[in-house]
């Protein structure tokens, strides 16, 4: 924990987040890893929210909140921008939620990964629109509690599949990572750093408020997602090379479910169709891994 | 030099000549053209800038505010819905105070489809805290560019520069071309203050308490009061250069002349033609507003004095209040001494022809009327 507290800390104590938030956790991360030679652009969203107010920021890099989006498009045009005034060097991160990643801001999103505009886009994914009270994204998974899915209608689509789509467009790095495994995405934001064109993040962010679990919590149900296989780690190289992170062993997904009162209503018929479609993507992705491995 | 220019090229020269750093277009008819020729120049390397072939208006519109943000010089161009698909941007340049130069090519919106100018594009975008600048002719285009950066860079503030489409962008027209030299003395490279730079970090558009908004809006509606007196000193050295300049308001045939045809865009080249024949006999002259943001009252005000009517020809309705420019003219004027009736008249509506001869219809049943109407006049077809 010492060399966390490096004086290369850019998130700064007096964030507006909730305690325990898993996002404020990975934009710590994300931006110790990158460096002071960043520039950040970020959507409408608790992202946003958490930076702070006028004349106070937790943020200690220039930092733009964009409309909700336009993260990727306003990030191509700032990297433009710093190439024609000699500033080649400094990063372009594009922070957005799933809200602004999964939906409104696909369109923008696939613009700038299909161009292989140089900047790197982390989406940090807390399952649904947090900041405007826990509505459903189409990142939002089976069987979850929103409030426009409510406990009579719960979320009955699957979660959007963002990171094939981003495979799709042929980008040079994609990684999925987790605020549970600091060392893990640090190591994955240092790789996407060095490699030039796009690069797509794909952090969950496990968020107490929304998913409705103690704060205190948000290391162990990141934990989980992972050793469910739920929220499997990976890397995606130009879009074809897939190479599993290491992960702890495989435990049963009831174990994440249970411990997040936003699955409450799921019965156990519902609980085993999420358990069949985790093990389908698991043996999808470990054999793409290992196809890779050998 | 001499040379013959449609408006759309006219509007990429100028563009050109203010060499924008970063450029973010998505093609639309009848702008098209101003997004390729801007292409062809980037990729010959006649401009240095970098060209980002966005997927749509919105994203041309992030893209030259993140490009504006690192204290590039930023250009795009547009037309009705893609300019419609902005609105939510427009907001954010202005809100941000960001000096993005964008050339709209005026016309209708849909439904239904139709390619013809009217200016209902641009006057839907009035409260988003952008400059507006209507232009007559090719000339005029091209020497707005560089002015309207001028202006942006100064008053901190988007700058939308209107012409009508096909009217305008595709007719050709000969336009004296300034040197490069010359335009870089009238336009050095921008300066920001403030921008996204590592070494100096600000945090931009965040949140902020009710009182702060207050005041910042407070500010912004100073800075586009100041825009005026900005524009006639930037005319003035632009004047000495070029030998040309641009006022928000223009005359022609106004003295002696007790009825005053207000209008803007190609619509006052109309009127020009019919004041050349018929204007001194009628007792009629031309108002030519190139502001339509900052509204140029005071201007406005001093030109109409002692006028027994201002009748404003608006290309542009707001369905269940008319005329727009007509709205705008009345409230510039009320409260003036005796007080100018205003005629609202509405023409030109999806590019339909307005001619000297409709003019001269409607002056000649003005003049036989014993009252002004206050009811929207309708051109006919
Ligand atoms: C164009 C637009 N539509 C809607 C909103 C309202 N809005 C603000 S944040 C938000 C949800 C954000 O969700 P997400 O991106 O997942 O971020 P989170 O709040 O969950 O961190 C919405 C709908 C907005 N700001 N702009
Ligand atoms: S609602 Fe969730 S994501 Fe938003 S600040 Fe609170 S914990 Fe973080
Ligand atoms: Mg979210």
């Amino acid at each position: 924990m010492q060399t966390l507290q490096a004086e290369n800390e850019l998130v700064h104590p007096g964030s507006f987040s909730c305690p325990g938030c898993g996002l404020t956790m990975a934009y710590r991360h994300v931006l110790k890893a990158l460096g002071r030679n960043t520039v950040v652009v970020t959507t409408a969203g608790c992202g946003s929210v958490v930076a702070g107010y006028y004349p106070m920021t937790s943020i200690k890099v220039p930092f733009f909140h964009c409309s909700f989006g336009t993260a990727a498009s306003t990030a191509a045009g700032l990297r433009a921008g710093l190439d024609m005034m000699g500033k080649e060097n400094t990063q372009v991160l594009a922070w957005a939620g799933d809200g602004g990643t999964f939906d409104i801001g696909l369109q923008s999103l696939s613009g700038a990964a299909e161009r292989n505009d140089n900047i790197l886009y982390v989406c940090y994914d807390n399952e649904a629109y947090m900041n405007t009270g826990v509505q459903r994204s189409s990142a939002t998974p089976p069987g979850t509690w929103t409030t426009t899915t409510p406990g009579e209608a719960p979320e009955d689509r699957l979660k959007k599949d963002i990171v094939g789509i981003m495979a799709a467009h042929g980008v040079p790095y994609i990684a999925t990572a987790c605020t549970s495994f600091p060392e893990d995405l640090r190591k994955k934001v240092r790789r996407a750093r060095a490699i030039p064109g796009f690069r797509f993040l794909h952090v969950l962010a496990p968020c107490p408020t929304g998913w409705m679990y103690a704060a205190s919590e948000t290391v162990h149900i990141g934990r989980l997602a992972v050793s469910t296989r739920t929220f499997p780690l990976f890397e995606i190289l130009d879009g074809e090379t897939t190479r599993l992170s290491p992960m702890p062993d495989k435990v049963p997904v009831t174990d994440y479910l249970k411990a997040q009162r936003r699955f409450r209503t799921l019965n156990e018929e519902e609980v085993r169709r999420i358990q069949e479609d985790v093990d389908r993507r698991w043996s999808r992705l470990s054999s793409a891994g290992r196809r890779k491995e050998e | 030099m001499k040379t013959l220019m449609t408006g759309n090229e006219a509007a990429a020269m100028g563009a050109r000549m203010s060499r924008p750093q970063v450029i973010a277009a998505y093609p639309i008819t009848p702008q098209t053209s101003i997004a390729e020729k801007l292409a062809g120049y980037t990729a010959r390397k006649e401009i240095e800038a970098r060209y980002i072939k966005v997927e749509s208006e919105t994203s041309a519109m992030a893209a030259c505010i993140g490009g504006s943000l690192s204290g590039a010089r930023v250009f795009t161009a547009t037309s009705s819905q893609g300019l419609a698909l902005m609105h939510e941007l427009l907001h954010w340049a202005a809100g941000a105070r960001l000096p993005v130069v964008l050339v709209n090519v005026n016309r209708s919106m849909a439904a239904p489809w139709s390619l013809g100018v009217d200016h209902n594009d641009t006057l839907s975008q009035r409260d988003t805290g952008c400059l507006q600048i209507y232009c007559e002719t090719a000339q005029e285009v091209l020497d707005t560019v560089p002015m309207a950066y001028a202006l942006a860079e100064k008053a901190l503030l988007p700058v939308l520069i209107c012409m009508d489409g096909f009217l305008l962008s595709h007719y050709t027209e000969p336009v004296d071309l300034p040197n490069q030299e010359d335009v870089d003395r009238f336009l050095p490279r921008r300066r920001a203050d403030y921008r996204m730079d590592p070494n100096r970090p600000f945090t931009f558009g965040g949140g902020v308490s009710a009182e702060v908004l207050y005041g910042l809006r407070r500010r912004m509606q100073q800075d586009m009061d100041a825009a005026p007196a900005l524009w006639e000193k930037i005319n003035r050295r632009f004047r000495k250069i070029f030998a040309r300049s641009l006022p928000a308001v223009e005359t022609h045939g106004m003295e002696g002349s007790d009825l005053a045809l207000v209008t803007n865009g190609t619509m006052a080249g109309t009127v020009k033609a019919y004041l050349r024949d018929r204007g001194a006999e009628k007792g009629v002259g031309l108002v030519k507003m190139r502001f339509f943001r900052p509204f140029p009252t005071e201007s406005l005000r001093k030109v109409l004095e002692g006028c027994r009517a201002a009748v404003v020809v608006d290309r542009d309705l707001s369905p269940g209040g008319g005329g727009i420019f007509a709205q705008e003219v009345r409230a510039a004027l009320h409260g003036t001494g005796p007080g100018i009736p205003v005629v609202s008249v509405i023409g030109g509506l999806g590019g339909v022809d307005v001619t000297p001869d409709h003019l001269d219809r409607l002056v000649t049943d003005l003049r036989s009327r014993r009252e002004l109407p206050f009811e929207t006049l309708w051109m006919e077809v």
